[in-house]
C-alpha cells in the first residue's frame, strides 16, 4: 500500500476541510457563484464535503446583467441538476435603486459596482461567510490572501492587519456586522483546476472550449462583439475560433484564439501558455494595484 | 512525461528563509523563471514597475511583493505564496519576511511546510538573523533543511568559503533534531546550481537545488502509526434514502484507519468497530490516512460530536487539561500572566487560563531567560496552560496536527499566539 496522496487529492482534501470548518464555525455561509470554472469546482467540492447530505448553504450569483447567455443557461441547469438553492443579487436593481451608477463610454464595465450589489446582498440575507473561488496564483494581491479572510462591517479588507493563519487552525471569530471571505481554492493553480475537472469529469459551460465567434481587438485583448459593447471607430469586428480562460462580465472578459475543443486539448494548451489567465481581464489592467484596491472595498 | 499524465506527482510545501538582502526574492524569482512559471504578462508588468521605480534591472522581488505598502518600502511584510511545478512535483513556496519584526509571519509561513531553504550570503556567512530563522524552523519541526550559500559568484566560486560556512552551519544545528540536511553553493542571480549543476564549481559534488527539491523523501514526515481522527462534523442527511445514516466527517491526522478496525472513542472511552469509510458516492475507501478528508460510520451508535476523537486503544493520545507549550506571541498587547484565552486545538475550542510562564527565549542569544517574563509581540516562550475541558494531545514532535494550538483573544477575536505542545 502506498500511503501517499497525489497533489490533486491533497488539494481536494484541503478544500473539503475548509467547507466543513466553515459550516461549523458560521451561522449563514454562502457560495459565491460567478458561472466560471472555479465556482463550478467549488460547488462540486462542497458536494463532496457534505455527502451524502445536501450542501448546507445557498449559492449567490451577483448578476451584472451583462452575462453571456451560455453562463446563465449553464447556471440554471447546474442548480436544477444538483438541487441547489440559488440567490441572485442584481446589479441592475442596485442601479435602479440608485445605490450604484453605471460607468459611461466605450470602456464602461459593471465589474467594480458588483461590489455594491454584493455588500447589499450580504446585508439583506445576513451572510457571515462567503466562499470565493479566488486562487493565490491568479494575481499578486490574491497571493497574500488567507483561507479565512476577515472583512470589517463595511466589507473592507485590511491587508496589513491579516490574522496569522497556522496549520489547519482557522479562526472565524468576529463581531456583529463583520463577515469572512473564505477561499477554499487558495492553493490550486489554473492547471490543477483543469486537471481535477478532467479527472472527475465535471461539466463546464461551452464558452471554455473553442468556438466560432464575432470578436474585436482592444489593447491586445479580444472581446466578444455583444450588444453591451461600444466599439471605437478603429475597432473592427471579425470572426475567429476562440475560447475563454476566465468567465466574468462580457465587458471585461477577453477571449483567446484557440482550437482546443475538449479538456485534453485545453490542458495541453494551458501548460504551453506563456500568459496568465488574468492577462485577458480588463478589470486588472486599470492600474498596478487594481485588484488590491477593489479587494479593500469589498470585491470578491 | 505528458502533461496529461501527472497522476503521480506529489506536493511539497517549502519556505524560503534567511536574512534581509540575502536574495530570497531573487531565488524565488529564479525558480519560477527557470521552471517557466513566470508568464509574459507578469514579466511585462514587473518590467514596467521596475522602470517606474528606477531600478537598474528587472526586479524579480516585485513578483512576490504584491502589496502596495511592500512595493513602497521595498520589503516583504506578509507571507506570499507562489506556485510552480515540474513533471515530478507541485511546489508551494511561502516567501517569509526577513525583518526581525515579522517573526510571527515567519512562524506562520513555515507552519504548513515540510522543508525550509535557508539562504546565506557567501560574503557574510551565518548572521544573527540566519541563526534565529534556523532556530524557528527547528522549533516548527521542519524535517528537511537546505542551506543555500548564495552569491557564491561574488567570492569567485571558492570552495574554502563554502566549506567554512558549511562547517559553521553544521556546528550550529548539531544539537537540533533535523534529520535531513543539504548544503548547496548557488548564485540565484546567475542561476548557478539552481536547475542544472554549475560548471563554475566542479569541486561541488552534490545536486542542484531543483533536483534536491524534486527528490527529497517526504514519506516519513507525518506520523503514520498513531491513529488520530478528530471529528469535524456529524453528517446526518435527513433524507428518506439515508434516514439512518450517521457519519463522522473529518480529516485523518495520524495513522491508518480501515473498515473493521477496532476503535476507541474519546472522551467517552467506548469501543466499537469502523463500519465504513466513505468519501463520495461510490468511493468506498479501504485504507484512510493523513491528510485524507473522509466520512466514517461506526458499528455501534454512540453520541459523538465535533471535537471528539476516534483513535485506537493501544496508542491513544493523552487526554489532559494541563498543557505545556512553546508559544510565539502575535498580540500587540503582552501576554496577561493571569489571563484567560480561547484555545483552538484540532476541531476543539475551549477556554484556558495561563498557569505559569517558565521562560522566554532571548531571540538574539537563543538562551533561556527566566527573569524577564513579559511576553510581547514576536516573543517565543514556554508557558503552562490549564484548559476548561480535556484536550486530546500529542507532542508537536510526534504529530504536528494534534500537537499544535492557537490562542484567541476573546475581546478582539484576534489570533494572538500559536503554540507547539511539548
Amino acid at each position: 500500500m502506498d500511503y501517499r496522496l497525489n497533489h490533486l487529492a491533497q488539494l481536494e482534501s484541503e478544500s473539503i476541510y475548509l467547507f466543513r470548518e466553515v459550516a461549523e464555525q458560521f451561522e449563514k455561509p454562502v457560495i459565491l457563484f460567478s458561472g466560471g470554472k472555479d465556482s463550478i469546482l467549488m460547488v462540486h467540492l462542497a458536494m463532496r464535503a457534505f455527502y451524502p447530505a445536501k450542501i448546507p448553504f445557498s449559492i449567490l450569483h451577483i448578476d451584472t446583467g451583462h452575462n453571456f447567455p451560455e453562463t446563465i443557461e449553464f447556471r440554471d441547469r447546474l442548480v436544477k441538476k444538483f438541487n441547489l438553492d440559488l440567490i441572485i443579487g442584481s446589479v441592475e436593481d442596485s442601479i435602479k435603486k440608485g445605490s450604484a451608477q453605471d460607468e459611461r463610454g466605450p470602456y464602461k464595465s459593471r465589474n467594480a459596482i458588483q461590489s455594491i450589489t454584493l455588500l447589499e446582498a450580504i446585508d439583506k440575507y445576513q451572510f457571515d461567510a462567503l466562499f470565493g473561488g479566488a486562487r493565490r496564483d491568479e494575481e499578486k494581491a490574491r497571493a497574500k490572501e488567507r483561507f479565512f479572510s476577515h472583512r470589517n462591517d463595511f466589507g473592507e479588507w485590511d491587508p496589513k492587519k491579516q490574522r496569522p493563519e497556522l496549520w489547519s487552525l482557522y479562526n472565524g471569530k468576529k463581531s456583529h456586522g463583520e463577515h469572512f471571505r473564505i477561499f477554499p481554492l487558495s492553493n490550486w493553480t489554473e492547471l490543477d483546476v483543469w486537471e481535477y475537472i478532467r479527472l472527475k469529469n465535471i461539466e463546464l459551460p461551452s464558452l471554455y472550449f473553442s468556438h466560432e465567434r464575432e470578436v474585436f481587438e482592444r489593447k491586445g485583448v479580444l472581446y466578444a462583439n455583444e450588444s453591451v459593447m461600444e466599439l471605437l471607430p478603429e475597432e473592427k469586428v471579425f470572426k475567429a475560433s476562440v475560447r475563454f480562460r476566465t468567465m466574468g462580465d462580457i465587458t471585461c472578459t477577453g477571449a483567446v484564439l484557440s482550437s482546443a475543443k475538449n479538456l485534453d486539448e485545453v490542458i495541453t494548451e494551458i501548460a504551453a501558455s506563456r500568459t496568465t489567465e488574468r492577462g485577458t481581464r480588463a478589470d486588472d489592467k486599470r492600474s498596478e494595484t487594481a485588484m488590491e484596491d477593489r479587494k479593500k472595498q469589498g470585491y470578491f | 512525461m505528458s502533461i496529461l499524465n501527472r497522476s503521480n506527482i506529489d506536493l511539497l510545501r517549502f519556505s524560503v528563509i534567511g536574512s534581509v538582502d540575502d536574495g530570497k526574492s531573487t531565488l524565488i524569482g529564479r525558480l519560477l523563471y527557470d521552471s517557466k512559471s513566470i508568464f509574459e504578462d507578469q514579466l511585462q508588468a514587473i518590467e514596467e514597475s521596475s522602470k517606474k521605480r528606477g531600478d537598474a534591472r528587472v526586479n524579480l522581488a516585485l513578483l512576490t511583493d504584491g502589496l502596495k505598502a511592500e512595493r513602497e518600502q521595498g520589503i516583504t511584510i506578509d507571507v506570499a505564496y507562489r506556485y510552480f511545478s515540474t513533471p515530478k512535483r507541485k511546489f508551494i513556496i511561502s516567501d517569509c519576511p526577513g525583518h526581525i519584526e515579522y517573526t510571527r509571519n515567519m512562524v506562520t509561513g513555515t507552519s504548513n511546510t515540510n522543508l525550509s531553504i535557508v539562504l546565506v550570503d557567501a560574503r557574510h556567512g551565518l548572521v544573527e538573523q540566519t541563526r534565529r530563522h534556523i532556530f524557528i524552523a527547528n522549533l516548527m519541526n521542519i524535517k528537511h533543511l537546505i542551506l543555500c550559500v548564495n552569491k557564491i559568484d561574488m567570492v569567485d566560486f571558492k570552495e574554502e568559503v563554502f566549506e567554512k560556512i558549511k562547517n559553521e552551519f553544521l556546528s550550529f544545528i548539531s544539537r537540533m533534531d533535523i534529520p535531513d540536511v543539504h548544503i548547496i553553493p548557488i548564485s540565484a542571480l546567475e542561476g548557478d546550481n539552481i536547475v542544472d549543476k554549475s560548471n563554475n564549481m566542479l569541486w561541488y559534488e552534490g545536486s542542484s537545488l531543483l533536483y534536491t527539491l524534486e527528490n527529497v523523501h517526504l514519506g516519513s514526515d507525518h506520523n503514520m502509526i498513531d491513529a488520530r481522527f478528530p471529528i469535524q462534523r456529524v453528517i446526518r442527511p435527513q433524507s428518506n434514502y439515508y434516514s439512518d445514516f450517521r457519519g463522522f466527517a473529518g480529516r485523518i491526522e495520524g495513522g491508518v484507519f480501515k473498515p473493521g478496525d477496532e476503535v476507541f472513542l474519546l472522551p467517552s472511552g467506548f469501543e466499537t468497530k469502523i463500519k465504513s469509510i466513505e468519501s463520495f458516492e461510490n468511493d468506498n475507501i479501504q485504507e484512510a490516512f493523513y491528510p485524507m478528508s473522509v466520512v466514517m460510520t461506526l458499528e455501534a451508535e454512540f453520541d459523538l460530536s465535533r471535537g471528539d476523537m476516534i483513535t485506537k486503544k493501544n496508542r491513544k493520545p493523552e487526554a489532559s487539561q494541563d498543557i505545556e507549550v512553546m508559544i510565539c506571541w502575535f498580540g500587540d498587547k503582552p501576554l496577561n500572566a493571569q489571563g484567560k484565552y480561547l484555545i483552538k486545538h484540532t476541531t476543539q475550542e475551549v477556554r484556558c487560563m495561563v498557569k505559569a510562564i517558565q521562560y522566554k527565549i532571548d531571540i538574539n542569544s537563543l538562551h533561556k531567560e527566566e527573569e524577564d517574563k513579559v511576553i510581547g509581540l514576536n516573543d517565543i516562550a514556554k508557558i503552562s496552560l490549564r484548559s476548561s475541558r480535556p484536550l486530546f494531545i500529542d507532542s508537536f514532535q510526534q504529530n504536528k496536527s494534534t500537537g499544535s494550538i492557537i490562542l484567541i483573544d476573546e475581546l478582539s477575536n484576534k489570533t494572538i499566539a500559536c503554540g507547539m505542545i511539548i
